[in-house]
């Protein structure tokens, strides 16, 4: 076990782990974040997408041991970033959640595109969306939320 | 009397030395001549596209050859199989927005999960493709044209080739490639760092040879 301090939505959390425990183990059980989803634990379906250092990661791959001083920002958190904000909001707007597992991992994963590319073509779209998996099939209403997120950040 | 007989040893001393030091001139003028330079230029050679051979064979074994890929996506695995999880190339090598390179692959490697992890994480780019579009490795005389065509390589000359060998952090990484998801360990290069750096400074030294075909 080891002492971590982590920063997680701009608060400074403290908690004693074994070094080899993933992120999103962390953040669920230790510290009672459950909006980040578990969902194939070996990186391929994105539901436990979170930001780590501006940059959208697979929390379900990452030991705590290698995140060092490194801000995390996780669904709880990215309603506070404006583009985040903008991105939720198209989403309830577009209506684009049916089970709704997946979708934290898809609006981390759509807000780290939209701040790198503000306005994404398809091709943009379903490069970076791409190691998302949606078992609804949400794809089409992700790729308008995405497009209406754009426009409402011109 | 005593002192004219010293004076005639270091006569004679001086004599012989004199004596072997031409004939010493003379068999190494006899060596310069053009065959024996063309002899000597050969066996160079040899030694070098010898040792390419073994930097050829680390540089196509899959630790190496599955990020010097000709298409959109890296490899993984010994069977180097197209990366999972829609990995794309990105326009510099290191993935796209969503989907960076750096989301799964840390500083280093993370053996509780099996995901390997290295510094600045990053495919080669297509310059330096070691393989064909249908994921077959080029043949050894191709990728050393590319390996050695500054051009290609990111401006590197022989000396910068042997420390790229040396000390590139994603280089070393093929020596210590992590677990697999599975807990194995990952299957090594067919040299050890050292003799594959040996034999990188062998093949430079002998002026980066490459095979004819």
């Amino acid at each position: 076990m080891a002492t971590y301090q982590l920063n997680v939505n701009g608060q400074r959390k403290q908690v004693n782990v074994d070094p080899s425990t993933p992120l999103l183990w962390v953040l669920r059980e230790e510290l009672n974040m459950t909006g980040t989803k578990y969902g194939c634990g070996i990186s391929a379906c994105g539901a436990c997408t979170v930001h780590l250092d501006g940059i959208a990661t697979r929390s379900c791959v990452v030991p705590v041991s290698l995140i060092n001083d490194r801000p995390i920002v996780t669904i709880e958190g990215i309603g506070a970033d404006p583009v985040g904000r903008t991105v939720q909001d198209a989403w309830v707007d577009k209506d684009v959640v049916q089970c709704g597992y997946c979708q934290s991992g898809q609006i981390m994963s759509a807000v780290a595109l939209l701040k790198a590319t503000p306005k994404p073509t398809d091709t943009n779209i379903e490069e970076s969306m791409g190691g998302n998996l949606c078992r609804c099939a949400t794809y089409v209403r992700i790729r308008e939320a995405i497009k209406s997120a754009s426009q409402q950040l011109k | 009397m005593l002192s004219s007989s010293r004076f005639f040893i270091r006569t004679l001393l001086l004599i012989l030395v004199s004596t072997v030091a031409w004939i010493a001139l003379t068999a190494s003028a006899a060596i310069e001549v053009p065959e024996f330079k063309k002899l000597n230029a050969d066996a160079n050679r040899r030694d070098g596209l010898a040792a390419w051979q073994k930097v050829y064979s680390v540089l196509t074994s899959p630790r190496c050859i599955n990020c010097h890929t000709a298409t959109n996506y890296p490899q993984q695995g010994d069977d180097r199989h197209r990366h999972f999880a829609n990995v794309i190339r990105g326009p510099e090598g290191k993935g796209v927005p969503g989907l960076n390179c750096i989301s799964c692959h840390q500083s280093a490697n993370a053996d509780s999960t099996g995901v390997p992890g290295g510094h600045n994480w990053h495919l080669a780019p297509l310059s330096m493709r070691w393989q064909d579009a249908n994921d077959r490795p080029f043949s050894s005389a191709v990728v050393c044209r590319a390996v050695t065509d500054r051009s290609k390589n990111n401006g590197l000359a022989g000396p910068a080739l042997i420390k790229h060998h040396e000390e590139e952090a994603l280089v070393l990484w093929a020596w210590n490639p992590g677990l697999r998801p599975d807990g194995s360990m990952r299957t090594l290069p067919p040299l050890s760092h050292a003799e594959f750096v040996a034999a990188t400074r062998t093949w430079v030294e002998a002026g980066t040879p490459c095979p004819n075909k």
